[in-house]
């Protein structure tokens, strides 16, 4: 079938199998490969992105579904400046990463808590980030780099 | 001021934050532009002769290019001959003869997930159709599963060792110091099977074009890769080039590159095709190798002053259907069983069995973790049995500072430390008097909320292989910048940024100038790579002695360019040129001292061993609060010292104890790989194979402690693997001390509500 998806502000239209998963189409058809896969069950969040806004696991979204809609990765969370958007400079900044494989997922579900809670308590990061899994860092820096996020955003 | 032991921010970020890195499946080189998809047909029983293999039906089937099965693999030499060692005569490693691993299975299956045959198709949906399409007719045998099955011998995995115990080491006779001890408490614990789970699951392009093969792999070890691809393809390992790009978590599980892996790049030279595989986790879970899987048998003596006399360690591992280096893990098990105590009498044993489960290698800490979670129970149940504190019965036995270097009863020798003052700095900074005053305070109301706090001191060995050295090699560019290529292998752990910061601290060239290099054998043919915690104490080491040699040539350079002697010259390293002592006006730069070296170069080869391990060691101090009515235990507080020499850079550092502790934890209270007696796994996906989240931690209170190696110009000793090693038994004592004074002892890892809930309603019965 023909799928029209609008992919951090440029269309990507391409014919494919009915059955294709949004993480598919994002890294075979549009050529971007930060979305990654890390699991078959919806378990580790590596595929987030953002779709019309929201987070969801684009393993989980067929690319139909995602048809006439718009799709945010990690490679269009810049504003195209060459600065990093906030999150991701405070993951540099508290070493929030280590081998990477997990960091565009994870990034993407702390923009989108971000979004819904801009002042979340060390508590609600841990619970909103529950379905994005990391085995490199503990969590002890993301957390820190998502609450060193959220007050960077805070006006003082 | 030495850039080195500052917090510097990682170079790699920015690359991984924006576009996501380059791992396996994200390679687009144009060699790789058309690549089909390979699909494994697995087995799906756990023991059984293979009896047919029908392929007709895929091959029919929509984009199919090929489906080969071990009979398609009459292009390979023959298996490793057998290697005549029982395990008693040295270090067992992978046997071969009766105990050889085929790549695809030949005509017997011994665990769920082996691969059987392969599909390749133009795309990877059309693999998984057309792999549903293979017919297998298995003929069931007898499942092995479990200690007890396999110890009785009465199915055997491979018939003509005649035994399932693959390796056994002599049982010394037991000694007599037991004999003089006031207290002996002994015990049989599990140290669980478990899944490495790297978030990037194996992964492996391969072409072959123009007689030469090029193997893109998700490994810690590129070079040790290519080794064993030229052994299995039976090829001059000058015709591979493997290619190790970013690399999302290793873990232990990923060194070199195992059978799937050889299938695929085999697969690549035997069609001719260009291909690529990139693991389910499905697959990641059955068939990747897992860890631990050890039963201990504990026996410790002592006497009511708290002195322990005599400890002794009876292994048995599971390696599963095949021995990687599931022969290799309780020889270090023994070898640190001792801990960082000082006890007359230490005597271990161990017997390995082979069962009808995935694999058995290595994971963070391979072996010793298991010896700690042993000793560090054994010393609770020790203290309990005496009624004496944890902490005072730990502080009585552990080395001195003053006995360093410190030969244990094991044959380890300690080389520098200071158990003691880590363990009171831990006390004191987790404010321990207080905790234990808490917990008397709830234990008095009758909280259903209890307190636990669960101890682990430590002492583990890292570089354990450092014979094998590790490679670098430095080039300054007539720019001004400079590459460094090494043998050691980043995934995850900060190399590049590390390297860098070893350059700009010897030369003054800014790390932004300095361009790291890993993985690719055409540019780094010699090289060991990433396991054991060696990468700074081995390759950082081989990367700072390359920048003194090159500083020295450039030394010798900037004296005949400035006419001055060479003993007149010195670097400004905080400007990055070299100058005339007493004279700053007069002075060249780094690209100006390269373009003068022309041809020649300017460049330096090292490949450095300091011939001995280190041995890091530390204190661990957990709290948990346990719900007595539900079982449920959650870590609330995680306070370490972790010394593990000199820190290069704490931020990365820190960034290893963190994820080790958060594994360590989720082994005792979490993770465990389960089968049934039919030899099916239970936890094969990660709805049911317990990954810890963020949600189930706290933030942890990491302590600083600084004691330089002797052996290494950097004072550096291994920290990757200290989290796993010190907190597994740290949370495991926290959750059993909780709930000690309802009556219970021992609870075995993972401390599940379940267990938890069992272990109380057990205790308050028998009261």
């Amino acid at each position: 079938m023909k799928v029209t998806v609008t992919v951090n502000g440029d269309e990507v239209a391409a014919d494919v199998p009915d059955r294709t998963l949004l993480v598919h189409f994002l890294r075979d058809v549009a050529g971007l490969t930060a979305t990654n896969v890390g699991c078959d069950t919806s378990s580790c969040g590596a595929c987030t992105v953002l779709l019309d806004g929201r987070s969801v696991k684009s393993c989980t979204v067929l690319a139909a579904q995602a048809d006439e809609r718009s799709v945010t990765t990690a490679e269009g969370l810049s504003d195209g400046s060459g600065e990093l958007h906030q999150v991701q400079r405070a993951f540099r900044a508290e070493h929030g990463l280590q081998c990477g494989f997990c960091t565009p997922g994870m990034v993407m579900a702390s923009v989108s808590l971000l979004a819904e809670n801009p002042s979340p308590t060390e508590d609600e990061v841990r619970t909103a980030l529950e379905g994005n899994l990391c085995r490199c860092t503990g969590y002890h820096n993301i957390v820190r780099a998502v609450l060193a996020a959220a007050s960077e955003r805070r006006p003082n | 001021m030495s850039i080195l032991g500052t917090r510097v921010l990682r170079t790699e970020d920015p690359r991984l934050l924006t576009d996501g890195g380059t791992y396996v499946d994200d390679v687009r080189d144009p060699e790789l532009g058309r690549a089909a998809r390979v699909t494994f047909v697995r087995s799906p029983v756990a023991h059984a002769l293979i009896t047919g293999i029908d392929t007709s039906a895929a091959k029919k089937a929509a984009g199919v290019i090929a489906v080969l099965t071990a009979a398609d693999m009459d292009d390979l030499p023959p298996p490793p001959p057998d290697s005549g060692l029982t395990g008693t005569e040295g270090l067992p490693f992978p046997l071969g003869g009766v105990w050889s691993e085929p790549l695809l299975a030949v005509d017997r299956v011994r665990f769920v997930g082996e691969p059987v045959a392969i599909v390749i198709t133009d795309d990877r949906y059309q693999g998984e159709d057309a792999a549903e399409l293979v017919s297998v007719d298995y003929d069931p045998l007898s499942v092995v599963v479990g200690f007890d099955r396999a110890l009785a011998d009465d199915s055997l995995l491979f018939p003509e060792a005649g035994t399932n115990v693959a390796v056994s080491t002599e049982t010394p006779a037991e000694g007599t110091a037991f004999d003089a001890c006031e207290v002996v408490v002994e015990r049989t614990i599990t140290n669980q099977r478990l899944a490495p789970v790297p978030m990037e699951g194996r992964a492996v392009a391969a072409r072959w074009a123009d007689e030469k093969l090029t193997v893109w792999a998700s490994t810690q070890n590129a070079q040790i890769a290519r080794f064993i691809l030229a052994g299995a393809m039976g090829l001059d390992p000058a015709k591979i080039r493997v290619v190790a790009p970013d690399v999302g978590g290793g873990f232990g599980a990923k060194i070199g590159v195992d059978r799937d892996g050889l299938i695929v790049a085999w697969a690549a030279k035997h069609t001719g095709r260009a291909v690529r595989w990139s693991e389910t986790r499905s697959e990641n879970l059955l068939a990747m190798t897992h860890g631990r899987a050890q039963r201990q048998i504990i026996k410790i003596g002592g006497n009511r002053d708290g002195r322990i006399l005599a400890y002794r360690l009876e292994i048995l591992q599971d390696t599963g259907a095949f021995l990687r280096l599931g022969g290799f893990l309780p020889f270090l098990t023994s070898l640190m069983a001792a801990g960082p105590y000082d006890i007359a009498q230490v005597q271990t044993s161990y017997r390995v069995i082979v069962s009808n489960t995935a694999p058995i290698n290595a994971y963070r800490g391979a072996g010793r973790p298991e010896a700690t979670a042993a000793i560090e129970r054994a010393i609770d149940l020790f203290a309990g049995e005496i009624g004496m504190d944890p902490g005072e019965v730990r502080r009585i036995n552990l080395v001195p500072a003053d006995k360093f270097p410190f030969t244990s009863p094991c044959g380890a020798t300690y080389d520098t430390g200071d158990y003691i003052g880590a363990l009171d700095k831990v006390l004191a900074g987790a404010g321990y008097d207080e905790l234990r005053a808490e917990q008397a305070a709830r234990r008095q109301r009758g909280d259903v909320r209890q307190l636990g706090i669960g101890l682990a001191s430590y002492v583990e060995i890292t570089a354990a292989d450092a014979d094998g050295g590790e490679t670098a090699r430095l080039v300054v560019h007539d720019d001004g910048t400079a590459t460094v290529y090494t043998g050691s292998s980043a995934h995850g752990q900060g190399h590049h940024t590390a390297w860098a910061m070893l350059v700009e601290a010897e030369l003054g060239i800014p790390m932004d100038k300095v361009t790291v290099i890993h993985g690719d054998t055409d540019l780094i043919p010699g090289g060991v790579g990433t396991y054991a915690s060696r990468s700074l104490q081995l390759g950082g080491v081989a990367v700072q002695k390359a920048a003194v040699e090159v500083r020295e040539q450039a030394r010798a350079l900037a004296a005949e360019m400035l006419e001055a002697s060479e003993a007149d010259l010195e670097l400004d390293v905080d400007r990055g040129v070299w100058q005339v002592r007493g004279d700053p006006a007069t002075t060249t730069t780094w690209a100006q001292v390269a373009a003068h070296a022309g041809e020649a170069g300017l460049a330096a080869d090292v490949n450095y061993t300091d011939g001995k391990p280190t041995f890091p060691f530390g204190t661990h101090l957990a709290v948990t609060e346990v719900d007595t009515e539900t079982g449920q235990a959650r870590l609330i507080r995680h306070v370490t010292i972790d010394d593990a020499g000199t820190v290069l850079n704490p931020v990365l550092a820190e960034g290893q104890r963190h994820g080790g502790i958060a594994q360590g934890v989720a082994q005792a209270l979490l993770e465990e790989m389960v089968y049934d007696e039919e030899g099916n796994p239970v936890t094969g996906t990660l709805v049911d194979y317990a990954i810890v989240t963020a949600a189930e931690l706290p933030s942890f209170e990491l302590l600083s402690s600084e004691t330089p190696a002797a052996i290494n110009p950097l004072g550096a000793k291994g920290i990757g693997e200290a989290g796993t090693i010190g907190a597994t038994p740290a949370a495991q004592n926290s959750v059993i001390d909780a709930v000690s004074h309802l009556g219970v002892r021992h609870i075995d890892m993972p401390l599940t509500p379940a267990r938890v809930w069992a272990a109380i309603s057990e205790a308050r019965e028998a009261r």
